[in-house]
This record gives C-alpha cells, sequence and structure tokens, in this order.
C-alpha cells in the first residue's frame, strides 16, 4: 500500500478525486445553507477545479514553493535526489529532461486517446444511416477527438521542446525548473477532466464550442470547458519558461543567430502561446459563467453577441494552429541538413520565417468566419492578412528545396518522416488559399474540404514530424536505437493511408459533405469515399500502434547506440554521451566557435569542449 | 545547369498533369447560380496555382531524392552552398505579388457574388432546431419548401430562433450563418440559374439532428412559380378562362397582342372573336375556334392583312398541352 501511495501519480489522483468530492459536497453545503436544492452542473465545475488544486498538493507540485513562502531552505533544482529508474517519470521531478518524457508520454497516450475516438466515428461514417452511436454521442466524440488532440499536440510540442531545447542551447536545465514541472503536471487533472466530459452527458457543440449552442445542451460541456482552461495554464507557463531559457540560458558564444534552427522555432511557438492561450481560456469561462450565472454574453436574447464569442475564440486558435506546426517545421529545418549532408539554406531567412509565421498569424483569425455574419468590411482585408501567411511558409519550403538540391541524402527512418512531413504538409499548404479567399471560401466553410485541408497541416506541420523527431532523439534518451524495419513499416503504412484520407476528404467536402454530420444522405453518393476513408483511417491506426510497439520493445531490445548516431554538428550528439546524462553538460564544458549547419566545410565547428583553462581545445 | 533544365521540364509536365487530373474528376458539383460561376472561375484559378506550386516542390523533391542520394560507402558530404540572399529575396517578393494579387482577384469574386439586383424576390427564411421555415412577405406565404424563380435574384433575410444554423446549397456555392438575435438578421443574395431540385443543407453544428436539417429547394420558371403562388394562396384559378388569362400573361403573348384593342405587334385580341379579316393571300376568314387553333400552332398559315407573318413562334404546339390551348382560346373568346 505504502509503495502505491509513493507513487506519486496515483497519490494525486486519489487526491484530484477527493477534492472532485470535496469541492462539490462544499458547495453542496452552501447551497443547502442558502436555502437551495442541489444543482449538479456548478457541483461539477467547482468540484472539477478544487479537484485539479488537490491533485497537484497530491504530486507535490506546491510544497516546494510552500517551503519558500515558509521561509525554510530550499535546494536548487539540480541538487534534489530523485528517485532512480522507471519511478521517476511517475513523480514531481524537477529534471528537463524527465519533464520532457512524461510530456512526451502523456501526448502519445492522448494521441492514442484521440486517435481512437476518431476511429470510432470513422465506423459509424462508413456507410450512411445511423449504426453504431446516436447523434450527442457523435457530436461528442468528434468535439472529443478535436480537443484530445489539441492537448497532445500542445503536450508533444512541450515535450520536444522541453527534453531538446536546453540540450541544444547547453543549458543545465530550464530557467525555473519547478514552474517546469508544475506546467507539465498540472496538464494530467485537465486531461481527466476534459475526458470526464464524456462522462456527464458529453456534449454536443464540437471542439469549438459556438454559443449559444453551447449554453444550452448537456452540461459535459463544463467539463470540456474546464479542462481546457487548466491545459492553457500548462500552456502559458510552459511557454513562458522556455522563452526565458532560450533567451538567458545559451552556452557561451550561442548568439541568437547561431543557436539551432529548432530553438527559433519553439521561441516563436511559446510567444504566440505565451500571449494568446489567455484568450480561449476567458471565451470559454464567459461560457462556464453564462450557463452557471446566466450571464448573457453571447446568447442575443440576453442581450448577448454570439459573434464576439467567435472573435475571442478564433483569436486563439488560430494562432494555435501555428503553435501546433511551427515547432514541427523546426524539426524538419533542424533534421534536413544532418540527413542531407549540407548546410540549411538560407539559415536567417527561415529562422526569420518563422516569427513571420508568428507574426501573420495573429492578423488571420476573421478568415474562420468568412460566413459567419461578421462585419461585411472586415471580410476583405482578412482575405489579404491570410494570404500573406503564404510569403513566410514558401520561404520555409524553398529553402528546404534548396537545402536537399544538390545534398548526399541519406535515408534512415528520421529522414522518411521529415520528407513525409514536407510533402504532407506542402498538401495541407496549398490547399488553404481556396478556403482564404472569401468567394470560394463561402463554398469550401464548415465541409470536408476543410477537415482534410487541416489535417493535412496537423499531420504534416506536427505529426510526421514528431515521429521523426521520437525516432531522431529516441537514442538520446534510451541509447538504444529504435528497429528500422518496423519504422519503415510504420512510415509505408501511415503516409499513403494518409493521404487517402486526406484527398477523400477534401474531394467529398468540395462536392457537398458537410462537417460534424453523423449521417449522410446516400443520394449523395458519398457511399464508398467514407468506406475507403474509414478503411485508411484504420491502417493509419495499425500504423501508430507499429510504432507504439517499436517504442517499446526498443527501449529494452534495441540496437546499442551511444555516440553521435547521426554524424550530428549539434551539441547534445557531438559532445554529449547517450543516454544523456542527469547533470546535463556538467564536466564538459563547451562553446559555440562555429555555425551550427556548416557540414562540408572543411575544419570547422559548431562546438568544441572547453578545457579547463577556458580555452577551446 | 543539365539538372535545372531537367527539372523545368518536369515542373511544367507535371503542372499540367495535375491540372488535367484535378479539372477530370470533378471536383465541384453542378454549377447552377450566376454566384456558383463567378466562384468556380476563382476555383479554377485557384486549382492552376496549385498545380503549378504543388509540382514545383515536388519535382526538386523528387528529383533530388532520386539524383541526389548518397552511394553506400560515401560518407562525404554535399555540395557546399547555404545562403543567396538574391534568391531569398526573389522567392519572398515573388509570392507576395502573388498573393497581392490573388486577393484582389478574390475581393472582386466577391463583389460579384453579392451583386445586388434592384428586383430582388424577397424570402424570409427562419431556422429552428431543425427546421427551414420560409417566408414569402411579398406574398403573405409560409412555406417548409423554397420556391424560387428561375435568373431572378433572391433575397433572403434569415434569422435564427434558438442556435447558430448555416444556409447552403451546394449548387448554389454561396453559405451564410443564421445567427439568432432580432438585430443579427443575415442577408444572402443569390441567382438560381438551372431549374431544378436541390437542398438546403445547415452547414453549422447546431447539436442533434443536424445531419437531417435539410430542405427542399425547387428552382422553377416565372410561370410554375406563380402557379405555386396561387396554390399557396388557394386561389389557382379553375375555369378555363381563368387558366388561359394565367397562360397568356406568364407567356409573354401579351407582349404582342393587346386585349384592349390598342394597336400592337399582332392583332389585338378585344372583340377579336366572331370578327371576319382579311387574309394576306385576300381570303376573308371569320375567326372561330378553329381558326384561333390553327393561328397558335400554326401561325404562318393564315396571317391578316397588315402584320407581318413570320414574327409569332411557331412551336407552341410542343410546349402547350392541348388543353392549354383550349383554355387560352376560351381566353380569347371571352374577349369579344
Amino acid at each position: 500500500m505504502r509503495k502505491i501511495w509513493s507513487i506519486g501519480l496515483i497519490r494525486a489522483l486519489i487526491f484530484q478525486i477527493l477534492g472532485s468530492a470535496i469541492g462539490a459536497g462544499l458547495l453542496g453545503l452552501i447551497r443547502l445553507a442558502m436555502g437551495l436544492s442541489w444543482k449538479t452542473e456548478p457541483a461539477l465545475v467547482v468540484g472539477g477545479f478544487i479537484g485539479a488544486i488537490f491533485f497537484m498538493i497530491g504530486i507535490g507540485g506546491f510544497s516546494g514553493w510552500w517551503k519558500m513562502a515558509m521561509g525554510e531552505d530550499v535546494p536548487e533544482a539540480h541538487d534534489v535526489t530523485e528517485p532512480e529508474g522507471i519511478r521517476r517519470y511517475f513523480g514531481f521531478s524537477l529534471d528537463h529532461k524527465v519533464i520532457g518524457i512524461q510530456y512526451g508520454i502523456l501526448s502519445m497516450v492522448l494521441l492514442s486517446v484521440g486517435g481512437s475516438l476518431a476511429l470510432i466515428f470513422r465506423t459509424e461514417l462508413a456507410s450512411s444511416g445511423l449504426q453504431i452511436l446516436d447523434f450527442v454521442q457523435f457530436n461528442t466524440l468528434v468535439g472529443l477527438h478535436g480537443m484530445v488532440l489539441i492537448a497532445s499536440i500542445l503536450m508533444g510540442v512541450a515535450a520536444m521542446g522541453n527534453y531538446v531545447v536546453p540540450l541544444m542551447i547547453g543549458a543545465e536545465d530550464m530557467a525555473f525548473p519547478r514552474l517546469n514541472a508544475f506546467s507539465f503536471w498540472i496538464a494530467v487533472p485537465a486531461t481527466v477532466l476534459l475526458l470526464s466530459a464524456m462522462l456527464f452527458g458529453g456534449f454536443e457543440t464540437g471542439w469549438t464550442a459556438y454559443p449559444p449552442l453551447s449554453v444550452r445542451g448537456p452540461m459535459g460541456i463544463q467539463l470540456f470547458f474546464a479542462g481546457v482552461y487548466i491545459v492553457g495554464w500548462s500552456s502559458i507557463l510552459g511557454a513562458l519558461n522556455l522563452i526565458v531559457t532560450t533567451l538567458k540560458m545559451r552556452v557561451k558564444g550561442m548568439k541568437l543567430f547561431v543557436m539551432p534552427i529548432f530553438a527559433w522555432a519553439v521561441l516563436a511557438t511559446s510567444i504566440i502561446s505565451l500571449t494568446a492561450t489567455q484568450l480561449i481560456g476567458l471565451s470559454f469561462q464567459l461560457v462556464m459563467f453564462e450557463r452557471l450565472l446566466g450571464m448573457g454574453f453571447f446568447t442575443p436574447s440576453n442581450g448577448g453577441n454570439p459573434i464576439l464569442f467567435q472573435h475571442l475564440f478564433w483569436f486563439y486558435s488560430h494562432p494555435a494552429v501555428y503553435i501546433f506546426v511551427l515547432p514541427g517545421l523546426g524539426i524538419i529545418s533542424e533534421l534536413l541538413p544532418v540527413f542531407v549532408r549540407k548546410p540549411l539554406f538560407g539559415y536567417k531567412w527561415v529562422a526569420m520565417s518563422s516569427m513571420g509565421i508568428a507574426l501573420t498569424g495573429y492578423l488571420v483569425w476573421g478568415h474562420h468566419m468568412f460566413t459567419s455574419g461578421i462585419e461585411e468590411y472586415l471580410r476583405v482585408p482578412f482575405m489579404y492578412s491570410t494570404l500573406l501567411v503564404a510569403v513566410p511558409t514558401g520561404v520555409k519550403f524553398f529553402s528546404w528545396v534548396a537545402t536537399l538540391w544538390q545534398g548526399k541524402l541519406r535515408f534512415p527512418v528520421p529522414m522518411l518522416f521529415i520528407l513525409g512531413a514536407i510533402i504532407v504538409f506542402l498538401i495541407g499548404g496549398l490547399t488553404g488559399p481556396p478556403s482564404g479567399t472569401v468567394s470560394t471560401d463561402l463554398h469550401l466553410h464548415d465541409t470536408y474540404y476543410i477537415v482534410g485541408h487541416f489535417h493535412a497541416t496537423m499531420f504534416g506541420g506536427f505529426i510526421f514530424p514528431i515521429f521523426a523527431a521520437i525516432y531522431y532523439w529516441y537514442p538520446k534518451i534510451t541509447g538504444r536505437k529504435m528497429n528500422d524495419t518496423l519504422g519503415k513499416i510504420h512510415f509505408y503504412l501511415m503516409t499513403p493511408a494518409f493521404l487517402v484520407t486526406s484527398f477523400g476528404q477534401m474531394q467529398i467536402g468540395m462536392l457537398g459533405m458537410r462537417r460534424r454530420i453523423a449521417d449522410y444522405d446516400p443520394t449523395l453518393g458519398f457511399d464508398t469515399s467514407h468506406l475507403i476513408i474509414t478503411i485508411a483511417g484504420y491502417l493509419i491506426g495499425v500504423s501508430v500502434l507499429i510504432f507504439f510497439i517499436n517504442l517499446i520493445i526498443s527501449a529494452k531490445r534495441g540496437e546499442v547506440a551511444t555516440g553521435n548516431v547521426w554524424q550530428s554538428r549539434s551539441p547534445e550528439w557531438s559532445i554529449l554521451p547517450s543516454p544523456s546524462p542527469v547533470h546535463n553538460y556538467k564536466g564538459m564544458p563547451f562553446e559555440v566557435v562555429g555555425e551550427p549547419y556548416d557540414y562540408g566545410l572543411e575544419g570547422s565547428n559548431y562546438v568544441l569542449p572547453v578545457n579547463q583553462t577556458g580555452q577551446a581545445d | 545547369m543539365k539538372h535545372i533544365v531537367i527539372v523545368v521540364i518536369l515542373v511544367i509536365l507535371l503542372t499540367f498533369g495535375t491540372y488535367a487530373l484535378l479539372q477530370g474528376i470533378g471536383l465541384l458539383p453542378a454549377q447552377a447560380s450566376a454566384q456558383a460561376v463567378t466562384i468556380d472561375r476563382m476555383f479554377n484559378l485557384h486549382i492552376m496555382m496549385i498545380s503549378f506550386l504543388f509540382s514545383l516542390i515536388i519535382v526538386f523533391m523528387g528529383y533530388s531524392i532520386i539524383v541526389f542520394r548518397q552511394k553506400k560507402g560515401d560518407e562525404g558530404f554535399g555540395k557546399f552552398f547555404k545562403a543567396n540572399n538574391k534568391l531569398e529575396i526573389i522567392w519572398t517578393i515573388l509570392p507576395l505579388g502573388t498573393v497581392i494579387f490573388f486577393s484582389y482577384l478574390g475581393a472582386i469574386s466577391l463583389a460579384e457574388t453579392r451583386n445586388v439586383e434592384p428586383q430582388a424576390l424577397n424570402v424570409d427564411v427562419t431556422a429552428g432546431q431543425w427546421y427551414w421555415s420560409f417566408d414569402y412577405p411579398d406574398y403573405g406565404i409560409t412555406s417548409d419548401k423554397l420556391y424560387l424563380p428561375v435568373d431572378r435574384q433572391v433575397k433572403l433575410s434569415m434569422t435564427s430562433v434558438d442556435v447558430i444554423h448555416s444556409f447552403w446549397v451546394p449548387e448554389f456555392r454561396v453559405k451564410q450563418d443564421v445567427l439568432p438575435g432580432e438585430n443579427l438578421v443575415k442577408e444572402l443574395r443569390f441567382t438560381p440559374t438551372e431549374k431544378g431540385e436541390y437542398t438546403v443543407r445547415c452547414a453549422e453544428l447546431c447539436g442533434g439532428a443536424h445531419a437531417y436539417m435539410n430542405s427542399p429547394v425547387i428552382v422553377v420558371d416565372d410561370a410554375e412559380f406563380t402557379d405555386w403562388i396561387d396554390s399557396e394562396l388557394g386561389n389557382l384559378p379553375q375555369d378555363p378562362v381563368s387558366k388561359g388569362k394565367r397562360l397568356v400573361e406568364n407567356n409573354g403573348c401579351l407582349g404582342c397582342h393587346s386585349v384592349d384593342g390598342s394597336p400592337s405587334v399582332g392583332p389585338t385580341w378585344a372583340g377579336l372573336f366572331g370578327s371576319e379579316n382579311v387574309m394576306l393571300d385576300g381570303s376573308i376568314k371569320e375567326v372561330n375556334e378553329d381558326y384561333l387553333h390553327t393561328a397558335i400552332v400554326d401561325p404562318n398559315f393564315d396571317v391578316p392583312e397588315g402584320f407581318p407573318a413570320g414574327v409569332m413562334p411557331s412551336n407552341y404546339a410542343d410546349l402547350f398541352s392541348e388543353e392549354e390551348i383550349q383554355n387560352m382560346i376560351s381566353f380569347i373568346q371571352s374577349l369579344k
């Protein structure tokens, strides 16, 4: 019993259940004292938030800060002794590498949950008519598929940022290790809340939760709101940490324009996360209050305006797309030179294009609202700003192509996923402009074309790159390589299957298939296309399953790989042994003496170890 | 240099191939409104651009993958070049110009789809969970089907009684969300150009039976539309004379024939029946039922003096049923 109790995650989950019950009970008592009867919905909300706080107490997330507040001595993060072995991944660790892996595990768990939800409703959609789901179940699954995978992506992005960035820039850890651990662990009760929406009636709004629909209907929406709200804290705090780390903790000699390009991508992403996430939190909070307290923010009959919600919502949720894809595009730019054996073409332009995408990302949210009834004079300016995104994105594509040109390409598994990412993201990108010009979007809005388009951007901008990243940095984490054959099966199964789903969706969307419908008119003739899309969806599921098997068995049985596996110039490969030691570069000081991607430049180095006297060897 | 030449040729070939493929597989539903024509022109431009850019990147990538792969045992590096500001500026400025141009075209295209015609038919649309209801304020009709006359712009003024819905008929292309709230009535204008039966489908998730929130949209010609209005109002004429009156009104007969004796292109119908007239060939004919029947289905057989031959269309036998012709004759007979 004590042994189980000592596992942080289990302890914290028990705390969360207790906290939820206490919160709900307390609210019931207060209402009773006021002479009011029991009401489930407010109890759920209060219980949900208090449960999340209890979870953090249970995991020990507040103990360090509590001691500081009490004036007790608190050890520096790197002096804290942590449990050895697998147990440390289930507790409140302050090591950025452990936290990165924790983020990664949560991301992959959510990826499989979100993907499985999709397979359930894809099965329903395989033929017209209603077979296995009713309307509310279908809508709940669709909405959760969206939000669970958004959470998965945010966690995946944080995983890459946390594990890789400090190693790349030669930092000892993140700038604020306790905050870092806090921002990971707060996401766990948040995802519990998010998923528990299914247990309390579900919700029927999709992930966008537009009022007035979200103001009526099942109360599962409140747990959805609470979950997203708290995931938002995780995102904001994590971003803050990454920005400070990148700006203040780079190793000697690493000027901004010689840091690895991935650090630029994470910096750009973090700036968006830090400044835009509040808006989705705010918009959901307002609906939460509207439901609980009858405040008429968005319901016209109470003096509200439903369009206002859409502005607030998309002001985050469009830039969010760039939060999802920028790190992935950074992975492409980072890994490409390694496998092409040739410098990244136009480093500064690629770095600045990330910033450019982040900046223009703020100016385009209105393109989600071309048909929503926003003021007429807003549509054309938003069309101009939307298409502008193509310019920095184009710079990335052209630079990648120029990087490939006249290189010496090698094709290990990470490189396959990088090439897949470029192709899929190209399709996602090119299908954007038709939905970005207003007149054509009048036809495309809310159809499967949009579904196909953004799944292509998500797969090209996140799914393919994160698989590449995992195959690439796996030896850094475990000291072993992942199995090559399984990796190739994963790639050659997933890529065509994905292309089939995406093309299929876009085609039927243009022909008239609406989004988010549980059943479709058989006379439209979409049955065959839907069946093919469903089968391809299952194939993606199988390929990811193969990936998970590979991930697990390679940890024990994989080919040992301790050196510079990919002949990279980056410090985490050229200086640090694999698996990476607990205290990063302790005892191996180094400094930056050259440019990061000068592959093939005679006698050049990016980083060199520094001897005791401070001179480069 | 050799590489570049091959790649350029391949890009051109693939561009045309992709464009032909995308056009060939039929990406859009039937084109049934004036707006659809404008929007499909914009789609076509997009498809051209997509074909070109897709081919550009894919050919460069594919060529690099095939030609620039590392040979077995070769541990060397690729050709060393890492930046070219001139090139970077070109591929920033060119796309910038292109997207600004596309936005400009998009704005023009949008303006065209929003073209306002003063004679538009007014329909007030009410959406709710999960139905559509259509009011014709000019006629005092409410219907669950949207009847529209062909080639006449319709102005929908739309509101919702509960949550957000969206009006979309794929064949008309245009789409507009329908919002609750008295001050948020949204307008959508389009001009159906093809007769036929379509379906309006709610395009904004509205909970529950969203998937089934469909209603028929029926585009008919002017005459059928007036018939429908009258039948909805319960005053569709029953007697042959009134039926005939509707027929001649709806089919343009009165453009050439007056009913009050005033002169026009063709003979007036006032007092026509029973009169005797001189024909072009000099004979004198009495206007009776047989004469009128012949005059309608074969107008050039016996043309009265003072009127040109070959003006009146001679295909009415195909356009009208025998009963309809008899009704028209009854109407003319009533004008004696």
